[in-house]
């Protein structure tokens, strides 16, 4: 789960980080109360959306009066923020965090992640921060330091501080930045983070370090000991659909293409996928129905696909092992009734049952085309969706 | 001969009275061996009862000492599943499975490197497999997990892979065609886990019944790659590889929690290359596995 810049840093000051003051707005009237209780005389309008590369997109502005507050808050809030990450349908901005300005002598890049090769947690530091570490990791990745702890012997304040005078930060401020790097570690562990990034952290004028911007991605599976981090939950920043499938127990993930994809298990969803594409076509979504296919969720996942304008032919795709053919037989014509499908459907179906369920498939007089194997499936759905155009 | 288990393995099901838990337990005893195999069960509040005719023990260690067992099977839920497979590790059993899906990244890197702090200081190493995953077979000798029993075939070709379904894919793709398996083994979706690739790999060159294997993975982390590199200077036997995930976009995370592409190096297609280079005979069209493999013998 993602959260909010503004959020991200109420928690960093909850784990004794410092950040620069300032609140969340909804309109511009709330930005103008943030900025007068702040005082100036230099205030920071930033959109709060899901997605980075905010400032190049100009969701980003420095005001040097309440009036240029104003104008800021009044051209951002609402508007259709593009950036490389949300692709060109952009994001609609719905909140502003109203900050005071920072006194910046150099910008450094600090986050924690667990490495999945080592079955540790990294700490990287850069040099460089302000931009994109994916950028410094292609050009200069000797510019990125990492520390590797094992979360039960903890972070030593050694390693701290070899990355803290590793990415160069003054003698002076080696122990704010140390200080700052084991409240981040700490601040990662006890919120269940999958990331606890800052970027840029900076360097001040007067030697303080503080965090300027922040990101933290949360671990789905953990959410349940984490009620306040629940709260923060921003559902206009997801994708609706994912947020309905995930109401049903369905993994689901739209992609580009106009096959849409129903499948047990998600790596037999992606294989599926996978072969959709080596047959010239392409999939519209990824979705997993998970272990139980009842006619509920069945109905769910087709209505979710539906949805999807671009979807101009159905492919399922079911390995019954423990679960039925026969029950996902009836599941998937109860569900292409009642959604009244009118687009191809190719049913593959492998296992228990597999007889009993092609005969409930081919008796139901739905116009249902039947696969031997993933293949051919492929083949005939992609064969469908062309002949229908 | 197999790997892990076979029908002389003695068994430990954790968490034994939850739903799922005796639905797949009674699967398991009904395949094969396992009514010999599968001699305890473990639940504290439910210690000296019995369920399918399995004593229930109140800890993995009684139930270690009653019966000698050497591996568990957890089905207990994603809250408590680390410190049951911490219990069974302190227990020192050989083997632990973890089925569960849903553990929190952070509860298994701690059990994890507790894991590896035991071994350290002297102690007994436990194997894990899992979490997330649908366990292990050895066909007509011990089903151990998930899986459908009726689709493996007692034979030569040893199966590993993250995904359930597609194993099963794999394992049917086998059968059809007459090859029978060793060991099917699913190493289990998660991003923080026991048993890698690599590992079952080991496992497979050493095992003499094994002629080949179909090695399948997927997006995200680089064990697939870490195997290959291996299998490359040592593995003696064929090997038919997949990776699930061609057309998956960087950044999302594709059902399993650790099948998300972070870098380069973690696409389908990256480590296919890879594959390919290191002698893996690999294929784009999953549909061929078993075929591709055929072709090899």
């Amino acid at each position: 789960m993602k959260i909010h810049e503004y959020q991200a840093k109420e928690v960093l000051r909850k784990f004794g980080i410092r950040t620069p003051k300032g609140g969340p707005a909804f309109s511009v009237e709330e930005a103008m109360k943030v900025a007068e209780s702040l005082g100036g005389p230099v205030w920071v309008v930033k959109a709060q959306i899901h997605a980075g590369g905010r400032g190049k997109g100009g969701g980003v502005k420095l005001a040097r009066s309440l009036d240029e507050v104003r104008q800021h808050a009044s051209a951002i809030l609402g508007m259709r923020l593009v950036t490389h990450q949300t692709g060109p349908e952009g994001q609609i901005v719905k909140r502003l965090l109203i900050e005071e300005g920072a006194d910046i002598k150099h910008e450094y890049y600090v986050s924690v992640l667990t490495d999945r090769a080592t079955q540790k947690v990294a700490v990287l530091a850069s040099s460089e921060g302000g931009m994109e570490i994916e950028e410094v990791a292609a050009k200069t990745p000797e510019k990125i330091l990492k520390a590797f702890i094992d979360p039960i012997v903890g972070f030593p304040d050694e390693e701290a501080e070899r990355l803290a005078r590793g990415i160069g930060i003054p003698d002076a401020s080696v122990p704010a930045a140390v200080d700052t790097l084991k409240k981040l570690y700490t601040c990662y562990m006890e919120t269940d983070a999958s990331l606890a990034e800052i970027n840029p952290l900076i360097l001040e004028g007067d030697g303080g370090i503080k965090a300027l911007d922040a990101k933290f991605n949360f671990d789905d599976n953990a959410l349940f000991r984490h009620p306040e981090i629940v709260a923060y939950r921003d559902l206009d920043e997801e994708d609706p659909d994912e947020v309905e499938a995930s109401k049903y127990g369905l993994s689901y993930i739209a992609l580009d293409g106009n096959i849409g994809c129903l499948v047990n298990g998600a790596g037999l969803a992606m294989a599926t996928m996978d072969t959709i594409k080596l047959f010239g076509g392409e999939p519209a979504n990824f979705l997993d129905v998970g272990g139980g296919a009842t006619t509920e969720k069945v109905t769910a996942a087709f209505k979710i696909m539906l949805r999807n304008p671009k979807v101009k032919g159905i492919l399922v795709n079911i390995f019954g092992g423990i679960m039925r053919c026969d029950t996902i037989a009836n599941g998937v014509v109860a569900a292409a009734r009642e959604v009244q499908l009118n687009v191809p459907l190719v049913v593959r179906m492998k296992g228990t049952n597999e007889d009993i369920g092609k005969k409930i498939l081919a008796e139901s007089g739905l116009p249902i085309i039947s696969a031997e194997t993933m293949a051919d499936a492929a083949q005939k759905i992609v064969a469908a969706v062309s002949a229908a155009h | 001969m197999s790997i892990l288990i076979n029908k002389d393995t003695k068994v430990i099901t954790q968490g034994i009275t939850g739903k799922t838990a005796q639905f797949h337990t009674e699967k398991c005893l009904e395949y094969a061996n396992g009514r010999n195999c599968f001699v305890a069960g473990v639940n504290p509040k439910k210690a000296g009862e019995k369920i399918f005719d399995i004593p229930i023990f109140a800890s993995v260690k009684e139930a270690k000492e009653a019966t000698g067992a050497t591996v568990s099977v957890i089905y207990v839920p994603p809250a408590g599943a680390a410190d049951a497979i911490w219990e069974a590790v302190e227990a020192d059993l050989d083997l632990v499975i973890c089925i569960t899906e849903g553990i929190p990244v952070r509860d298994m890197l701690i059990v994890r490197n507790k894991m590896k702090h035991k071994v350290a200081a002297g102690g007994k190493e436990t194997l894990l497999l899992g979490p997330n995953c649908p366990g292990i077979i050895t066909p007509d000798e011990l089903k151990i997990g998930i899986m459908p029993g009726h689709i493996h075939k007692k034979g030569r070709v040893g199966v590993v892979s993250r995904s359930g379904t597609l194993t099963y894919e794999a394992v049917a793709q086998l059968t059809e065609l007459g090859l029978g398996q060793s060991s099917a083994v699913g190493i289990g979706g998660d991003p923080i886990n026991g048993l890698k690739h690599l590992d079952v790999m080991k496992m497979f060159n050493d095992d003499p019944d094994t002629d080949a294997v179909i090695m399948i993975g997927e997006i995200g982390g680089t064990d697939e790659v870490d195997a290959a590199m291996w299998c490359k200077e040592h593995f003696k036997k064929p090997v038919v590889g997949f990776i699930a995930g061609v057309t998956a976009p960087p950044g999302k995370r594709m059902g399993h929690a650790g099948a998300i592409i972070s870098t380069g190096a973690e696409t389908a297609e990256a480590k296919l290359e890879i594959m390919e280079a290191c002698g893996f005979k690999v294929t784009r069209n999953p549909s061929e596995m078993g075929k591709l493999l055929k072709s090899l013998l």
